[in-house]
């Protein structure tokens, strides 16, 4: 089945199947003010999702709940509450074998309990999309914002997307579906965000039309076979791998491993043609910059208004795509800048780790400042951050002894 | 424990919290025949707590807490939900991990103080909500069972994951309306207790927490037998009130309404055949002693 | 399925392998072939690896002769040494993590009855001891809680056989095997009790010697699933490697154990019985003609 000879046909509740193209680029908008749970609403109201399964956590639960609104109002095939994360990643890939669009969320220790689905899904070549609302994951128990899961998702073959804003949120979805289910592409997408800063708070975000929606996933694009018994039947393996200690079953699993992230990199075009790019950025002519993503930019942001009224110039680039990782991006736009400050959400700094081993010179990278367990990071102890790097001297920090 | 553990130094009484320097003068540690009417004249096992105003969970909380028999020698094992907003503040050691892996916990535990305390008794006691004990948990409480692990699981039954919103779970009774379930839940409540039952536990209990009598004497049974013979299970209905739309002063009634004969709450026990004869010991060595006692005054 | 799909383009016949054109020509896609007829067509697995004289392997052939429609058929498995075996068949298998196949098979059944609607697409889990009792057994009880429509089967041979022999919950009690070194401390799990209090819809116990009651029972088994709710079906298949019994002492030791401890059971839920009477003739479950004296009276 071609997917666009639905274009233009309605679906059960009257939308309109929809060159996505012109569905994001260039259907009218309407500014609307939404928390970013009911953003995920809205965006999946438009998804064609075939089925959804659901396990509460905190900062996801909303969202996840909300889309059983979506499900008991008919726009989305099937829905459930699974009885756990890993049983439910795994009811995801069920309905991925079988040719379905599945939409799941989870968050933080619920992200860990289903981590072994991960490399599955990405080997399986199953472009489930799973929003992660990020939070710690540490013992004792936290529910507070934190971003170090993101850490363990990035080695898991999947594609990962960490969306600043509401915005990106509502965007990404749709756009993630149309880059995860490309053939030559075809793995499931984590896309992040920080918990409770974006699920939580209330934005205008710009939606697109309630009557337009994507056109269906077509299972037949896939690269590897749909099991629904449609296409001709395969003998799966003739000699199971596992069963073999030699050459060619090594061959095998590791060339399908490097498949898998050549479809990663594969990804690269469609999603910078989707995503206006893997990074974006501001002044970049700049002797210092901030180099993050997710809310970390946003903070960095006001950092830069501060530091500008003292009359330091500060650039930024906001990383959109965690997989495929901005290699060439990274070292093109960081080539003039000194000192390269890497704000973040997380105990680890992963973030400064995987810069530090891309651009040359990695000295000029400076990790931090982080915090963690739900702590906010106030734009001023960026720009104290910046000002020590730069020797610049500043009043103490209140409370920062 | 001994109870000179938690003594404080002299010299120190005097800046211990208050709430300690009662906990040592009058808690009852060690004391034979606790149980819930020492609530009121004794130092309570727990006091505060951050449930909602009127939570039936509160209630449980203080009659077990009340009851276990020996609480100086128990370690509690708690999961992620309402409860774990509840034990930081108990007086008894209990551990938190994860969500749902509580009964996995409690028999490294119970096999662990086994080891290091051979001729001790160490009560290991398991409280979790429905979520984590039917659900995300379900393997790890059924295959405790079946391994014939020796400690009490109890289930704070309020028929929904409360602590994250009220989603639907699988102790829910269906048709009912929650986040997660839509259109109504669509299948039955998990048949828990008969699991239980079938699963080798040796005392199973469901009923309600209306009545703090009936409490202490299941949760005593409970303990005794898991220490003696094997798992034993106890389900409490500790409704939501705020989730059902009940205001704080419903939920006493709600339990009562659920625990009429016909209700999904009518009290039922099973005890397997070395259990009676456990409880049956038991009930004989204290007649005699009470005879005795009387003997004694007389 | 579309029968096409086993056909060949015209002109490439003879390039294809001739497996291949065996299972064009004479498999069992769209025909009623029975156990009886076994040696007469292609069958959807021959060759397998597994251990010599292994009765799990004896079992997985019949039971896949058994599916009512294979060419419908879709099954999900899970590791352990069936799999090595349901892997080589000529239909679609489904392998996900260790322990997972109901929450996948959940998944796939619900979105195939989103995809095709009423035209049945028959979803069969095959999977061990351990992976259905142990590890997956959260998903197995949930699966059968939830009243999903698809088919669990257990290769019972009460052990880890592919791991190299570790006790499993299915593993009888006082076994002595790896990781039981003073052996199994805790019975057999009763499993078909747990799947009835569950909820299942049909439920039998067999062993692989008497290939028509296999069959018998994969095929009410595969045909409940459809319409009524899960049902549950645990074969003793025993690990002649690792309780070492003789290869040509496999089926005789499968008959020991039937009239020991692995009888012949069966339960069928009333509203099973009227449906496979009603949709499919089964005259065994037809209500009892009521006596002419009565009627006429
Ligand atoms: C792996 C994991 N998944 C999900 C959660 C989120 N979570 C915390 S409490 C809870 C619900 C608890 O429900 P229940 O066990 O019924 O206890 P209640 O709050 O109702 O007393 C959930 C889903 C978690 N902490 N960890
Ligand atoms: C998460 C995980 N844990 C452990 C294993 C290792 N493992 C593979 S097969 C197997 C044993 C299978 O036993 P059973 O399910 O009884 O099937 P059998 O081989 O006996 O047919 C184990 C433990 C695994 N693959 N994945
Ligand atoms: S949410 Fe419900 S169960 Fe939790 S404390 Fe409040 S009333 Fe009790
Ligand atoms: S190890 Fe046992 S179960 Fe596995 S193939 Fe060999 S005989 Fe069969
Ligand atoms: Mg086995």
């Amino acid at each position: 089945m071609d997917p666009t000879s639905v274009i233009g046909t309605k679906n059960k509740k009257g939308q309109v199947f929809t060159d996505p193209r012109i569905m994001m680029r260039e259907a009218p908008r309407t500014p609307s003010f939404y928390t970013g749970s009911e953003v995920i609403k809205e965006a999946i109201r438009r998804a064609s999702i075939d089925v959804m399964i659901a396990y509460p956590i905190t900062p996801q639960s909303e969202a996840a709940a909300l889309i059983g609104e979506l499900f008991a109002e008919g726009y989305i095939g099937d829905y459930f509450r699974g009885e756990s994360e890993f049983a439910v990643m795994s009811q995801c890939a069920g309905a991925a074998f079988g040719g379905a669009r599945v939409f799941t969320t989870t968050a933080g220790p619920g992200t860990m309990r289903a981590m072994e689905n991960f490399p599955m899904w990405a080997g399986a070549r199953l472009p489930i999309q799973c929003i992660v609302t990020c939070r710690g994951i540490n013992s004792p128990l936290s529910i507070q914002p934190d971003t170090i899961e993101i850490s363990y998702l990035m080695q898991t073959g999947m594609l990962v997307w960490h969306a600043e804003t509401a915005q990106d949120f509502y965007d990404w979805i749709l756009m993630g579906y149309m880059v995860s289910e490309e053939p030559e592409v075809h793995l499931p997408l984590a896309l992040c965000c920080d918990g409770f800063f974006v699920t939580h708070t209330k934005d205008v975000v710009d939606l697109t039309p309630t009557d337009m929606c994507l056109p269906p996933y077509d299972p037949y694009r896939s690269p590897v076979p749909c099991m629904d018994m449609e296409c001709p039947p395969v003998r799966m393996m003739r000699d199971p791998f596992i069963m073999k200690s030699n050459y060619i079953s090594y061959a095998t699993h590791a060339s399908w491993q490097q498949e898998v992230w050549a479809a990663a990199e594969r990804s690269r075009k469609h999603t910078i043609a989707w995503l206006n790019g893997l990074i974006e950025t501001e002044d970049v002519d700049a002797d210092v910059l901030i180099v993050t993503s997710g809310t970390a930019v946003s903070q960095g942001r006001e950092a830069i208004r501060l530091l500008a009224d003292e009359g330091i110039r500060v650039g930024l680039v906001k990383i959109k795509t965690l997989r495929p990782w901005p290699e060439e991006e990274l070292k093109e736009a960081t080539k003039h800048a000194t000192h390269i400050i890497v704000p973040e959400f997380n105990v680890i700094g992963w973030m400064a780790k995987e810069i530090k081993a891309t651009i040359p010179r990695s000295e000029r990278v400076i990790a931090g400042p982080r915090v963690c367990g739900g702590m906010t990071m106030p734009p001023e102890i960026i720009v104290e951050e910046i000002k020590r790097a730069l020797g610049v001297r500043s009043g103490t920090l209140a409370g920062r002894g | 424990m001994s109870k000179e553990r938690i003594k404080i130094s002299p010299d120190l009484y005097d800046i211990m919290p208050s709430d300690y320097q009662d906990l040592v003068s009058s808690a009852t540690y060690g004391k034979e025949d606790r149980g819930w009417k020492d609530i009121g004249t004794s130092k309570e096992l727990i006091e505060q707590h951050s449930l909602c105003a009127g939570c039936p969970e509160s209630m449980a909380f203080r009659y077990i807490l009340a009851s276990l028999p020996n609480p100086e020698d128990t370690v509690m094992v708690g999961s992620t939900g309402c409860t774990s907003l509840v034990f930081p503040m108990v007086a008894v050691h209990n551990i938190h991990s994860l969500f749902g892996n509580q009964n996995a916990i409690a028999s490294g535990l119970k096999r662990a103080l086994s080891v290091r305390f051979p001729d001790r008794v160490k009560d290991v006691v398991v409280l979790a909500g429905d979520g984590a004990t039917v659900d995300i948990g379900l393997d790890m409480t059924l295959q405790a069972w079946f391994r014939q692990e020796k400690f009490t699981t109890i289930c704070f039954d309020n028929e929904l994951y409360a602590n994250t919103g009220g989603q639907e779970s699988g102790l829910m009774q269906k048709g009912f309306v929650a986040k997660m379930a839509p259109v109504g839940k669509l299948f039955d409540k998990v048949r828990l207790p008969e699991i239980a039952r079938e699963s080798g536990c040796h005392y199973v209990v469901n009923c309600t927490v209306s009545k703090p009598s009936l409490v202490e004497k299941v949760v005593r049974n409970a303990v005794l037998i898991a220490r003696e013979i094997g798992p034993t299970y106890l389900q409490l209905y500790t409704p939501c009130i705020l989730e059902i739309g009940k205001n704080s002063m419903e939920g006493l009634q709600e339990m009562r309404d659920s625990e009429k004969p016909t209700e999904r709450f009518a009290f039922k026990e099973y005890i397997s055949e070395p259990a009676k004869q456990l409880l049956a010991e038991r009930d004989a060595k204290a007649k005699e002693k009470k005879a005795a006692a009387k003997q004694l005054v007389s | 399925m579309s029968l096409d799909y086993v056909k060949f383009t015209p002109g490439f016949e003879q390039f294809m392998p001739k497996e291949y054109r065996d299972m064009v020509e004479h498999g069992p896609f769209g025909k009623k072939t029975t156990v009886s007829q076994m040696g007469s067509f292609k069958e959807i697995l021959e060759e397998h690896p597994m251990c010599a004289g292994c009765a799990m392997t004896l079992f997985i052939r019949l039971a896949i002769i058994a599916f009512p429609n294979p060419e419908d058929t879709i099954t999900v498995g899970t590791a352990g040494c069936g799999r090595l075996a349901i892997s080589q068949a000529a239909i679609p298998f489904v392998y996900g993590n260790y322990g997972d196949q109901n929450g996948v098979a959940s998944g796939l059944s619900r979105g195939l009855r989103l995809r095709f609607g009423d035209k049945p697409k028959d979803v069969v889990v095959i999977a061990g001891d351990g992976g259905t009792a142990d590890i997956g057994f959260q998903q197995v009880l949930h699966s059968w809680f939830r009243k999903e429509r698809f088919t669990t089967i257990m290769l019972d041979n009460e052990v880890y056989g592919n791991t190299g022999g570790q006790e499993s919950g299915m593993t009888t009690r006082g076994a002595v095997l790896k990781m039981a070194p003073l052996g199994k401390k805790f019975e057999k799990m009763d499993m078909v009790t747990m799947a009835k209090v569950a909820g299942c819809s049909y439920i039998a116990t067999v062993v692989p010697n008497n290939p028509r009651r296999v069959e018998s029972v994969i095929k009410k088994a595969v045909l409940i699933a459809r319409d009524i709710g899960p049902t549950y079906i645990q074969a003793y298949t025993s690990c002649n490697i690792e309780y070492a019994i003789p290869t040509d002492k496999v089926m005789e030791d499968a008959k020991t154990v039937e009239d020991d401890r692995y009888k012949f059971t069966e339960y069928v839920s009333d509203e099973a019985k009227a449906y496979l009477a009603e949709r499919y003739g089964y005259k065994e479950f037809m209500p009892k003609a009521v006596p002419a004296s009565v009627t006429t009276a």
